[in-house]
């Protein structure tokens, strides 16, 4: 009775009350995520790699005197100097100008592509691990069909019933990864549909919705972030030897993965044009990891103290 | 006679797997009283937890499905009912805690979290309110800290103290009937007792009637109203706790309660019923436990005994019965029923 009483008068005092919703607020998963990310130091410095990047992107007509697709011709293959920071590349463009604006395209890339791929392949693997039988059937028999074939291949086939753009290739690619997420999600949703906390929340009548999305979903994270931060690197290289089969980017524009294709004849006499497209990849692709790692670690309150 | 709560009827559960059909459960009739503290013991692989889940309609299918059989819950037949009732009676009605707390909860979220929730489901309640109930349950429940335990992660916390955050999860409702599948198999003994003193204390207070599905006999004595004897997807012999284990009828029983260490015997070599509980399969003839048991004859393995009524709603599955009526059985009157 007594402490009845007391919670009652608890929930008068406005000032408590005010803390408490305080507490409810702070023991939110995602506000703990976010507290945890800030400590991991190789998630800050993926993020700082790329916001480096996006910051470029942004203002690539700010650092740069040139255009991205001005050629001059007697200073080709010019080695990097004080006028060309990273040197000039085969029609004498000038290589960090090309690879300023070449971010806006290569991160869009990377970032759609994997969003799209995500989202989708998500989606079906949740339906179809959860829901099993004949849903399972379908979408996994879809996923099968579309992995038989190569990828590159499926991908230059839809390129060339939507028509050869950097958009288009775009679709291609987060289509082609579609099933990658969704074969990945449905296992882990297998294998998590037996765990005994599903059948405690179905026991406590939830609704199927609900249990997807507050319990099987996000304990199915830590392989989907992997899996994202990894497909961002793919998806660049995709998009690149699309670009090569001149089904993505089309010239002049400066995709990363394009300039990588365009200047591999010229790795002895002018290796800077190689280094600093591969360079870039590898640090976005870098920088992506390093916030994955973060994040899946984050995201395991195991890994908290 | 006081009113029923729960009654399954003839429940057929069979599993349909690439070896056949398996009838885990086989023809089960019980009921629960209002109230009412009922045991089910039995070896594992007795169907005593496919009853459980048959009667929350959680049997995994496939493989599993109720093939035959009604489970009344006061006057709704669960079996035919429709899902979306169904997940209003889940929870809220008949709620059910499970064997193994370390992973019966979600380990992402905060007991907080996941106590407010529950209670959510079933009532429309702001969250601030939530959490206020979730902490009274805590404390019910006997966790001290209940306020540092919200904000904590299940890892945090030991198999007693999660199983103590399961029955406040459960109880958060008030259900009528709380189905525990060996609440307490996973944790040592003296957690157990508290957890038991726990749970008897939630039925005497809030007149919760409790399926408690158990292997362990002195579970069954030291909790229980009445108790049902599982032998291979039947029930072998039921009555009130007190009859059963002073006097067992079923052969099947007796070795159980012969099996059980006792403490006044030094060195005595545990009594142990040999061969091993037998593959459920579709068919089989004869009395499940024939090949096991001590006193079968001829007729055993040709048909199976159907249950003889006693007085005092006692039951028991044995030929046994027609041969020593009167002689073995001073007490009871023996009339033959299904």
């Amino acid at each position: 009775m007594n402490n009845e009483e007391r919670q009652e008068s608890q929930l008068s005092s406005p000032a408590l009350a005010l803390q408490m919703e305080e507490e409810i607020r702070a023991t939110s998963p995602w506000k703990d995520t976010v507290r945890q990310l800030r400590k991991n130091k190789f998630a800050l410095i993926g993020f700082i790699i790329i916001i480096t990047f996006i910051l470029v992107g942004l203002f690539a007509p700010l650092l740069t005197p040139y255009g991205y697709e001005q050629q001059v011709l007697q200073d080709r293959l010019k080695p990097p100097s004080a006028e060309h920071w990273l040197g000039t590349d085969d029609v004498g463009r000038d290589i960090f100008t090309r690879i300023a604006y070449g971010a806006r395209i290569s991160l869009q890339v990377g970032f759609f592509a994997v969003t799209g791929a995500l989202i989708f392949g998500t989606l079906f693997g949740l339906i179809a691990g959860y829901f099993g039988r004949w849903v399972d059937m379908i979408i996994s028999r879809i996923f099968d069909i579309m992995l038989a074939f190569p990828s590159i291949l499926l991908a230059i086939a839809i390129v060339a019933i939507l028509g050869a753009s950097l958009q288009n290739a775009l679709i291609a690619i987060a289509i082609i990864n579609i099933p990658i997420f969704g074969r990945l999600v449905r296992s882990k949703v297998i294998s998590l549909r037996e765990e005994e906390f599903i059948l405690a929340a179905r026991a406590q009548g939830m609704k199927n919705g609900r249990i997807i999305f507050h319990h099987i979903l996000p304990n199915s994270l830590a392989p989907i972030i992997v899996q994202t931060t990894l497909g961002f690197g793919t998806a660049i290289l995709d998009a690149a030897a699309l670009g090569f089969l001149g089904l993505g980017a089309q010239p002049p524009l400066p995709e990363w993965g394009k300039m990588l294709a365009d200047s591999r004849d010229f790795i002895q006499l002018a290796p800077w044009t190689l280094i600093a497209p591969g360079l870039c990849i590898m640090l976005v692709v870098l920088g992506f990891n390093l916030i994955g790692d973060g994040l899946r670690d984050a995201l395991d309150p195991r890994m908290k103290n | 006679m006081s009113e029923m709560i729960l009654n399954i009827k003839e429940l057929h559960t069979h599993f349909f797997t690439d070896e056949g059909e398996i009838p885990a459960v086989d023809g089960v009739s019980l009921h629960v009283n209002k109230g009412e503290v009922v045991g089910i013991v039995g070896e594992s692989g007795c169907g005593k937890s496919v009853t459980s889940l048959s009667i929350m309609q959680l049997v995994p299918d496939p493989p599993g499905k109720i093939v035959s059989g009604d489970i009344y819950f006061k006057k709704e037949n669960l079996v035919k009912v429709k899902n979306k009732r169904m997940k209003e009676i889940r929870g809220n009605e008949i709620a059910m805690i499970f064997q193994e707390p370390m992973t019966s909860l979600n380990p992402l979220f905060t007991i907080g979290n996941q106590l407010r929730e529950a209670i959510r489901i079933h009532k429309k309640i702001s969250k601030k309110l939530a959490h206020q109930k979730s902490i009274e349950l805590l404390k019910i429940v006997g966790l001290p800290r209940a306020e540092e335990v919200m904000a904590e992660y299940p890892h945090q916390l030991s198999g007693g103290m999660r199983q103590r955050v399961m029955i406040a999860m459960a109880m958060s409702c008030e259900p009528e009937l709380l189905i525990a599948d060996e609440p307490t198999t996973a944790l040592d003994v003296t957690i157990q007792a508290q957890i038991l003193e726990l749970m008897q204390k939630l039925n005497e207070e809030k007149n919760t009637a409790i399926l408690l599905i158990t292997h362990d006999l002195g579970v069954v004595a030291e909790m229980c109203d009445r108790v049902i004897v599982m032998y291979a997807g039947q029930v072998v012999e039921q009555g009130t706790v007190r009859d059963v284990l002073k006097d067992p009828q079923h052969p099947y029983t007796k070795g159980l309660i012969r099996s059980l260490p006792k403490l006044d015997e030094k060195n005595q070599a545990l009594y142990s019923i040999s061969g091993t509980v037998p593959r459920p399969k579709m068919g089989r003839v004869g009395c499940r436990f024939a090949p096991r048991c001590e006193f079968a004859f001829k007729k055993c393995f040709e048909q199976n005994p159907s249950l003889y009524s006693f007085q005092n709603e006692r039951r028991s599955r044995c030929f046994l019965h027609d041969q020593l009526e009167g002689d073995a059985f001073k007490n009871g009157k023996a009339t033959i029923g299904s």
